[in-house]
């Protein structure tokens, strides 16, 4: 195929073109907004919203857990559609976009993994069951870890880019077939636990906790990938300034 | 003019097989592994509190599951040994030929520890198989089809990768979630007694998964192997 010796011969001048004010702090402004914003809707969740009457104060996680959620599917969504994007533009921008989003992705997966039992044992008496939705999201994170580590073990940077780029598009094509498959098995063996109830009207109060936890996580995500975008620039022009000290 | 795509497919395939018919150590050594696993069950198993129908679908798709990824495991791994992967990559043959190719080769191999496992598991465990067989060899093909197609791309990575033989069942095992669960849904309507329409949707499922991972990780697979 001469069209990739061509792309990888392309390569070392492609990390030249990272020019060096490209390497900017990592965590600037929008971090500390995230971060007073996150501390507000905290201080808020906790001190100035009401008691859920059924639930208690487990109640308080969901603001917490479904938020995180949510950041989680972003930063999934945008390795995806970055994997297809390097794949189709070969551009190194859309690689580390891509692995930026998969490890803040991964972060919020965790919480979400942690959050979830720890409302779940009190409201549905276990810490975990295999339903459609959780077992959506535990695999989720395995492939997530398993995205991480299969771009930890490869040191070429175009391999790398290109095999983490393929595992993400099949990954996503995975998901609906996980979610059937749970869905199925759901529907054949019923589950003894009532999914968590949906709320038609949320008091407003409550519902503004909520919206601010999103508003906070949702910053919070988007500075993170920002910072860890920003550390890969930071580590290619190492890397590159490296190769070219090698050179001579 | 390039040869057709299945003919090198099968080309590529005969050559693996050629390969392994000959030094055979590999099919004994899986085989081995499936039937001790097979045997390992029985030693986790109340006999007093699970009926062995109940058992024996989960007992069969994790064996198949793990010996499938021991398989899996050699396919790229014969092509290290003098870089003989680079002499593939420069004949004139489709990137798509070498990957379905390999595929074949690992779904014989698949099929045929299968083969001798399924027999093997209904008289260890006392199955009343009988005019079912056909089906459930039938389910374990559809199976195998896509295990082989993840497997097979995967492999062709995991090669290349520091990690090797870590790697694989890491990548492997979720993608092969919606096999394990149609395959062993399916088998268990069966061994039950149940009528076949009802393993109808599990079968849907695994077919659906055939269809669109084999043709994903085809196109997938040029992009895996550029040099």
């Amino acid at each position: 195929m001469s069209t990739a010796t061509v792309e990888n011969s392309s390569h070392p001048r492609e990390s030249a073109r990272v020019r060096a004010d490209d390497a900017r702090p990592l965590f600037g402004w929008l971090f500390a907004v995230a971060v007073i914003c996150m501390v507000a809707a905290y201080i808020r969740a906790i001190y100035f919203t009401p008691i859920e009457a059924l639930q208690g104060a487990a109640q308080k996680i969901y603001y917490l857990h479904v938020p995180a959620a949510l950041s989680a599917y972003l930063s999934l969504s945008i390795v995806a559609v970055m994997s297809i994007v390097y794949l189709w533009l070969r551009d190194e921008r859309a690689d580390r976009l891509a692995e930026s989003a998969g490890e803040v992705g991964l972060i919020f997966l965790t919480a979400v993994l942690t959050t979830g039992p720890l409302w779940g044992k009190p409201i549905w008496g276990t810490w975990w069951t295999w339903d459609a939705r959780l077992t959506l999201t535990l695999f989720l994170w395995f492939l997530t870890a398993g995205y991480l580590v299969l771009r930890g073990a490869i040191d070429d940077r175009s391999m790398r880019a290109r095999y983490s780029a393929v595992l993400g598009i099949l990954a996503a094509l995975l998901i609906p077939f996980i979610h059937l498959s749970v869905y199925l098995f759901r529907t054949l063996h019923p589950m003894p636990i009532v999914l968590k109830p949906d709320r038609p009207s949320m008091p407003n109060d409550m519902l503004f906790t909520f919206l601010s936890f999103f508003g906070a996580c949702t910053l919070l995500c988007i500075s993170l990938i920002r910072a860890r975008y920003r550390y890969g620039v930071a580590r290619d022009l190492l890397r590159a300034a490296e190769s070219e000290g090698e050179g001579i | 003019v390039r040869p057709p795509l299945l003919a090198t497919a099968w080309l590529i395939a005969r050559k693996d097989l050629a390969i392994e018919f000959r030094t055979r150590t590999a099919f004994f050594a899986v085989l081995v592994f499936a039937v001790l696993g097979v045997a390992i069950f029985y030693f986790a198993w109340d006999v007093t509190a699970v009926s062995a129908l109940d058992l024996a679908p989960g007992v069969l798709w994790v064996i198949f599951t793990f010996s499938g990824l021991l398989s899996l495991q050699r396919s790229f791994g014969v092509e290290q040994a003098d870089r003989a992967m680079d002499g593939l990559l420069v004949s004139p043959i489709d990137r798509e030929a070498i990957f379905l190719g390999k595929a074949l080769a690992n779904l014989v191999f698949v099929a045929g520890i299968q083969a001798i496992t399924i027999p093997a598991v209904a008289l260890l465990y006392n199955l009343p198989l009988g005019a079912t067989l056909p089906i459930l060899f039938g389910i374990a093909l559809l199976a195998a089809v896509g295990l082989v197609a993840v497997g097979t791309l995967f492999s062709a990575m995991a090669a290349n990768t520091r990690l090797a033989e870590l790697l694989l069942p890491m990548l492997s095992l979720p993608f092969f979630v919606p096999v394990v669960y149609g395959a062993a849904q399916a088998t268990a309507t069966l061994l039950a007694g149940r009528p076949p329409a009802e393993a109808w949707p599990a079968l849907k499922l695994l077919i659906a998964f055939d269809v669109v991972f084999l043709t994903a990780c085809t196109f997938a697979f040029p992009f895996t192997i550029e040099e």
